[in-house]
C-alpha cells in the first residue's frame, strides 16, 4: 500500500488539517461580508441579492448625494489632520516616556494610556459636555472683541477643528505606545556611539534615533489614521449640521435600510483604509537609505 | 533612561505637547462628566452640581440593573467565543512556517482597519429577512424538496435579537483578540512543549497544563482589550439588536440625545469606567502573579 | 614624559552602590591598558566616564594634560568602541565610518580619503557598501574599530570588544588588535573580564575589584607576583594554603602551613599573623615517590581527580589536613600510569616559587 509520507514533527501544528481548515473557515467567514459589500455595490439591483449584472450607477448615486460626499471629505480632512498631530505629539510623548526618569512616572503612563482602555463613549460624551459648556462660554462673546475667533472657526476645515481635537486626544496615545514600543528595542550603545563620535545631541536625535524610530512612526500614522477614520462615537455626540463625517452619515442612512449607493460610498473608503495601509507598509519595508 | 533634570529642555519639550493635549481634551472633559455625575438637570439646558447621589442611585433601579446584567453577560459571553476562536487562529500563526505569518497576521488584522460602522453594516446585509443568509438557506430548503412537503421558506428573523448582537460582536472585536494571543504564543519557548511532550504528557495535556498556563498573560490582555469595549459599545447593539438588546451604552447615548438627562448618563458613563478600572487592576494583579510564578 | 589618562581620585556613587571608589592612575601615551576585573566591579562605569558617558562623578579626569570636567562626550578626544559594537544598522559600512567627521564638520574632500584609509586598515575596504546586518560579528567589529580610529583620538576605549567573538575568532582578534595598537601608536584601554585577553594584549593591567584598584602591573609580574589573594586567585589558577606566621629570619619567614607543617619561605616584606601561601600548579612536581632534594617543600598525597586538557592534565591531590592543592603536568611519558584516581604521589616545589600573601 503506497501511502504518502506526511511526517508531521510533535511541534507541527501548522500542517495539523484540523488547525488549517478552521482557519479558512475563519478567513472566509472574516472576508465574506465585506466581498459581499463590495460585490453588491456593482450589483445592478436596487433590492433583490442576486447578481443581475455589473454597473457603476451607484457611484455615481453617491458621488451626486452632496450630503454624502461632504461628510466624506470631512472624514479625510479630520483624518489627514489628525494623522499629522497625532503622530507628532505621540512621538513626542514616546520619546519623553522613554527617555526620561521623573517622579510620578508610572501615574503619568497611567494618565496616558487612558484613552486606550476607556470605552468610546465615555470619551465621546466627555467631550461632548466640554464643548457645550466652551461653546455657551464663547456664544456670550458673539458681539463682543473675539466674535473673529468664532469667525475663524467657521470656516471649512476649521469648523471640524474641535472634532479634530477630540480625535488627536484619543489616537496620539497609541501612536505612543507603538513607538515607545519600538524605540524599547532600541540600543542605547548606539546614541552614546553618535555622541562618542562627536555628533551633539540633536545631530544624534535626527541621525540616529529617528531613522530607528521611522517604522514605529509609520505604523503609528497609520494607526491614527484609521482610528480617526474609524470613529463614530466621538463625532456622533460631537458633529453639527455642517460638520458630518461619514461614519455618522452612513448610520443616518443605515437606520432607514440597506441600499447600494452605501455600499458603493463604503468600498471607496476601503479602497482608501487598504491603499493607506499598502502605502505604510511599504515605507516601512524600504530599506532606509541615508545616501543617495 | 536618565533623570528628567539631567536634560531639562528636551524633557519639557516632549513632555508638554502630550500633557496638554491629553489634559484640555481629556482630562478636563472626563472631570466635567464626573461632577455632573453628582448633579441635577435644573432646566432643558442647566445642571447644577449639588453633590446629590440620586443618579447612581436610579442606576440600580430594576430597569437599569437589567440592562447593566444584560450587557454584562453579553459581552462576556461574546468574549469567551472571540477567545475560543482567536486561540487557535493566533496558535496557528505562530506554528506557520515564517514567511508566511506576517501575511497571515496581516489578513487577520485587515477587517479591523476598515470601519467599525462597514463591518457592521456589511453584517446587516447578510442577516436581515432578504439577507444573504436568508437567500442561502431557502436555496438549501428547496434543494430538499422541503418547499413540496412542507411549504414555501419561512425566512428567519435574525436579526434584532441577542444573538444578532453577539455574531455582530464576535465578528468585529476577534481580529483584536488574536493580536495579544499572537505576541505571548510567539514568545513562548517551544523548548518547554518538547520537555512535557518528552515527559510522557500527550499533545491534549500539554495544551491544558503548560500552553494555556504561560500564555495566560495574552489571554488576560486579550480579553481585557476586548471586554471593555464590547461593554461600552454602541454601535453594533443599536443596528443589530434594534429595540430588543439594548445595552449600557444605548442607554448612556439616549441620555446625552433623546431623553436629555445628562447627569443621569454622565453617572452611568462614569459606572462604566469603573467597572473598566476594576477589570485593569484585576489584569495588573493577575498579571504581577503570573510573572511570580514563572519568574520572567 | 607627562601621562595621557590621568584618573585622580575618581568616585562614582550610584544609589546604594559605590560603582568606582576613589581611584587614581596614569595611562602612559602609546601604552596598551587593561582595565581587569569580574562583572560589576566599575571597570566599565570608569571607562565610560573617561569617554564622558558617565557623568556625575567625583575626582579629576585629565586627558592630554586636560581637564575634562563639563566636557561632553562630544568633544572628548577619544573614541570607544562599544561591547554590542553599536555599528548604525541603518547605515552602510561607509557611511558608518564617515558618521563621526561628517557631524563634527570635517571637509568632504578629507572624509572620503580617511574613510578608505580606515577601512583599509581594518581589511574591510572590499564592504564597505554593505550594510551591518550582511556582516558576520568579526567584521562589525572591524566596523566599529574603523569608526573610532578614524577620528584619530588620542586615546582608544575598547568595552569588552572580544566577548561577543568565538574563541577562535577571539585569539585571532586579540594578536590583530595588539598588531594594530603597535602600528598606529595610539593608547589603547580596553575593559575585559577575561584574564587570558589582558595578559596576552596589554602592556599594564589594572585589576579591579568592588570599584578599587587592587594591583597595576605588567602580565609577568601581575603573574607572578600578585599582591594579594583576590588578585593572585583572579588571574591564574593558584593554590592558597592558610599559614600563620612564627617567626622571620634572613632565610625568610618562618610559618606554620596546612598540611606542611613547619616551612620557611623567602620574604622581604613584614608579615605576622594569619597569611595565606600560594603557588602555582604548575610550579609543582608530582612524583611517584618521595623526593630526594631537602631544600624542596614536598608533602604527600592521594589523586582525587584528573582533568585532561590534551597537553597538560590538571590533577587535583589531597594532602594531609584535607588540604586540596593542583597540579599542571605535561602529558609526556613521565607520567604515564602515574595519573590514577587514588594513587599516593608527592608534591614537591622549590621555596622561590612560594608566594606570601598577607591581604
Amino acid at each position: 500500500m503506497a501511502r504518502r509520507n506526511t511526517s508531521r514533527g510533535p511541534l507541527d501544528y501548522g500542517k495539523s488539517p484540523w488547525l488549517i481548515g478552521f482557519g479558512i473557515l475563519v478567513f472566509v467567514l472574516l472576508y465574506a461580508p465585506i466581498v459581499q459589500l463590495i460585490a453588491f455595490s456593482f450589483n445592478d439591483s436596487r433590492r433583490n441579492i442576486v447578481w443581475q449584472g455589473f454597473t457603476t450607477k451607484y457611484y455615481k448615486v453617491a458621488w451626486e448625494n452632496v450630503a454624502l460626499v461632504e461628510a466624506f471629505t470631512n472624514s479625510i480632512a479630520i483624518a489627514v489632520m489628525c494623522t499629522i498631530f497625532a503622530t507628532i505629539i505621540g512621538t513626542a510623548t514616546a520619546l519623553w516616556l522613554w527617555r526620561f526618569r521623573f517622579p510620578f512616572k508610572a501615574a503619568a503612563e497611567g494618565v496616558m494610556a487612558l484613552p486606550i482602555v476607556i470605552p468610546e463613549i465615555c470619551m465621546g460624551i466627555a467631550v461632548l459636555v466640554m464643548y457645550s459648556r466652551v461653546g455657551g462660554w464663547m456664544r456670550t462673546f458673539e458681539s463682543g472683541p473675539i466674535h473673529w475667533w468664532n469667525e475663524l472657526f467657521s470656516i471649512w476645515p476649521l469648523n471640524l477643528a474641535a472634532i479634530t481635537a477630540a480625535h488627536i486626544a484619543f489616537a496620539f496615545p497609541f501612536v505612543a505606545v507603538v513607538v515607545r514600543a519600538r524605540l524599547a528595542g532600541f540600543n542605547r550603545e548606539l546614541e552614546e556611539a553618535s555622541k562618542d563620535l562627536g555628533a551633539s545631541e540633536w545631530q544624534t536625535f535626527v541621525n540616529v534615533v529617528l531613522p530607528f524610530m521611522k517604522p514605529g512612526i509609520i505604523a503609528g500614522a497609520l494607526l491614527a489614521f484609521t482610528l480617526s477614520l474609524d470613529d463614530f462615537v466621538i463625532t456622533f455626540f460631537t458633529a453639527g449640521p455642517e460638520t458630518n463625517t461619514f461614519p455618522v452619515k452612513v448610520y443616518s442612512l443605515v437606520r432607514r435600510g440597506v441600499s447600494p449607493d452605501i455600499n458603493a460610498a463604503s468600498t471607496v473608503l476601503i479602497v482608501i483604509t487598504l491603499v493607506a495601509t499598502v502605502i505604510a507598509m511599504r515605507l516601512q519595508q524600504q530599506p532606509d537609505k541615508s545616501k543617495g | 533612561m536618565e533623570s528628567w533634570k539631567e536634560n531639562r529642555i528636551v524633557f519639557w519639550v516632549t513632555a508638554l505637547p502630550g500633557v496638554f493635549w491629553l489634559a484640555v481634551f481629556f482630562l478636563i472633559p472626563l472631570g466635567l462628566i464626573w461632577a455632573m455625575s453628582f448633579g441635577e438637570k435644573t432646566s432643558i439646558l442647566d445642571v447644577e452640581i449639588t453633590g446629590t447621589l440620586a443618579n447612581y442611585v436610579r442606576a440600580f433601579e430594576a430597569v437599569y440593573l437589567k440592562i447593566i446584567w444584560k450587557s454584562i453577560w453579553i459581552s462576556a459571553l461574546s468574549c469567551a467565543l472571540c477567545l475560543a476562536i482567536a486561540y487557535p487562529i493566533a496558535f496557528g500563526i505562530c506554528f506557520s512556517p515564517p514567511n508566511w505569518r506576517p501575511l497571515l497576521l496581516l489578513l487577520i488584522i485587515l477587517p479591523f482597519w476598515i470601519n467599525l460602522l462597514i463591518r457592521t453594516y456589511a453584517l446587516i446585509a447578510v442577516f436581515r429577512t432578504r439577507g444573504t443568509l436568508n437567500f442561502f438557506l431557502e436555496w438549501l430548503w428547496n434543494l430538499a424538496f422541503m418547499d413540496k412537503l412542507i411549504g414555501p421558506y419561512q425566512p428567519l428573523e435574525l436579526l434584532y435579537n441577542n444573538g444578532a448582537v453577539i455574531v455582530g460582536m464576535v465578528y468585529v472585536f476577534m481580529p483584536f483578540m488574536v493580536l495579544p494571543l499572537y505576541a505571548t504564543i510567539e514568545r513562548l519557548d517551544r523548548s518547554y512543549l518538547e520537555a512535557s511532550l518528552d515527559l510522557g504528557a500527550s499533545q491534549w495535556t500539554t495544551f491544558w497544563k503548560v500552553t494555556v498556563p504561560l500564555t495566560m498573560p495574552g489571554i488576560v490582555s486579550g480579553i481585557i482589550l476586548v471586554f471593555i469595549p464590547m461593554l461600552g459599545m454602541f454601535l453594533v447593539p443599536d443596528l443589530l439588536g434594534g429595540t430588543n438588546a439594548i445595552m449600557i451604552g444605548n442607554v448612556i447615548t439616549d441620555q446625552f440625545k433623546a431623553a436629555n438627562d445628562w447627569p443621569f448618563g454622565a453617572a452611568l458613563s462614569f459606572l462604566l469606567m469603573y467597572v473598566t478600572f476594576l477589570a485593569l487592576a484585576l489584569r495588573a494583579f493577575i498579571g504581577s502573579r503570573s510573572r511570580g510564578r514563572v519568574g520572567v | 614624559m607627562q601621562p595621557i589618562v590621568s584618573i585622580q581620585n575618581v568616585t562614582k556613587r550610584y544609589p546604594g552602590v559605590i560603582a568606582v571608589d576613589n581611584v587614581s592612575f596614569d595611562i602612559m601615551p602609546n601604552e596598551f591598558f587593561a582595565l581587569l576585573g569580574p562583572s560589576g566591579c566599575g571597570k566599565t562605569t570608569l571607562l565610560r566616564m573617561i569617554a564622558g558617558l558617565e557623568t556625575g562623578g567625583e575626582g579629576g579626569i585629565l586627558i592630554d594634560g586636560q581637564n575634562m570636567a563639563g566636557v561632553p562626550a562630544n568633544r572628548r578626544p577619544v573614541n570607544m568602541v562599544f561591547q554590542s559594537y553599536a555599528v548604525f544598522p541603518h547605515m552602510t559600512v561607509r557611511d558608518n565610518v564617515a558618521y563621526g567627521l561628517k557631524v563634527t564638520g570635517t571637509p568632504s574632500a578629507e572624509v572620503g580619503p580617511r574613510v578608505e584609509e580606515a577601512l583599509e586598515m581594518v581589511q574591510m575596504g572590499a564592504m564597505a557598501d554593505r550594510k551591518p546586518d550582511q556582516l558576520s560579528g568579526g567584521q562589525r567589529q572591524r566596523v566599529a574599530l574603523a569608526r573610532a580610529l578614524v577620528k584619530r583620538p588620542k586615546v582608544l576605549l575598547l568595552d569588552e570588544p572580544l566577548s561577543a567573538l568565538d574563541a577562535k575568532l577571539r585569539e585571532h582578534m586579540q594578536l590583530e588588535l595588539a598588531r594594530l595598537q603597535q602600528a598606529i601608536g595610539i593608547t589603547f584601554i580596553i575593559v575585559t573580564h577575561d584574564q587570558d585577553e589582558a595578559l596576552s594584549m596589554a602592556d599594564r593591567i589594572a585589576v579591579m575589584e568592588k570599584g578599587q584598584v587592587r594591583q597595576i602591573a605588567g602580565p609577568e609580574e601581575l603573574y607572578e607576583k600578585p599582591k594579594s589573594r583576590f588578585v593572585a586567585d583572579f588571574i591564574g589558577k593558584i593554590n592558597l594554603i592558610d599559614a600563620e606566621v612564627s617567626g622571620a629570619s634572613k632565610a625568610g619567614l618562618a610559618c606554620a602551613a596546612k598540611g606542611l607543617g613547619k616551612v620557611t619561605v623567602p620574604f622581604d616584606g613584614k608579615a605576622s599573623g594569619k597569611v595565606s601561601l600560594a603557588v602555582r600548579p604548575e610550579k609543582l612536581d608530582l612524583l611517584a615517590r618521595a623526593p630526594a632534594s631537602k631544600t624542596n617543600i614536598s608533602l604527600k598525597g592521594e589523586i582525587r581527580d584528573v582533568a585532561y586538557y590534551g597537553d597538560v592534565s590538571n590533577v587535583f591531590v589531597t594532602c594531609a589536613d584535607g588540604l586540596e592543592l593542583q597540579v599542571n603536568v605535561q602529558n609526556d611519558r613521565a607520567v604515564d600510569g602515574l595519573l590514577e584516581k587514588g594513587r599516593a604521589v608527592w608534591l614537591s616545589w622549590h621555596p622561590e616559587d612560594t608566594l606570601v600573601l598577607t591581604q
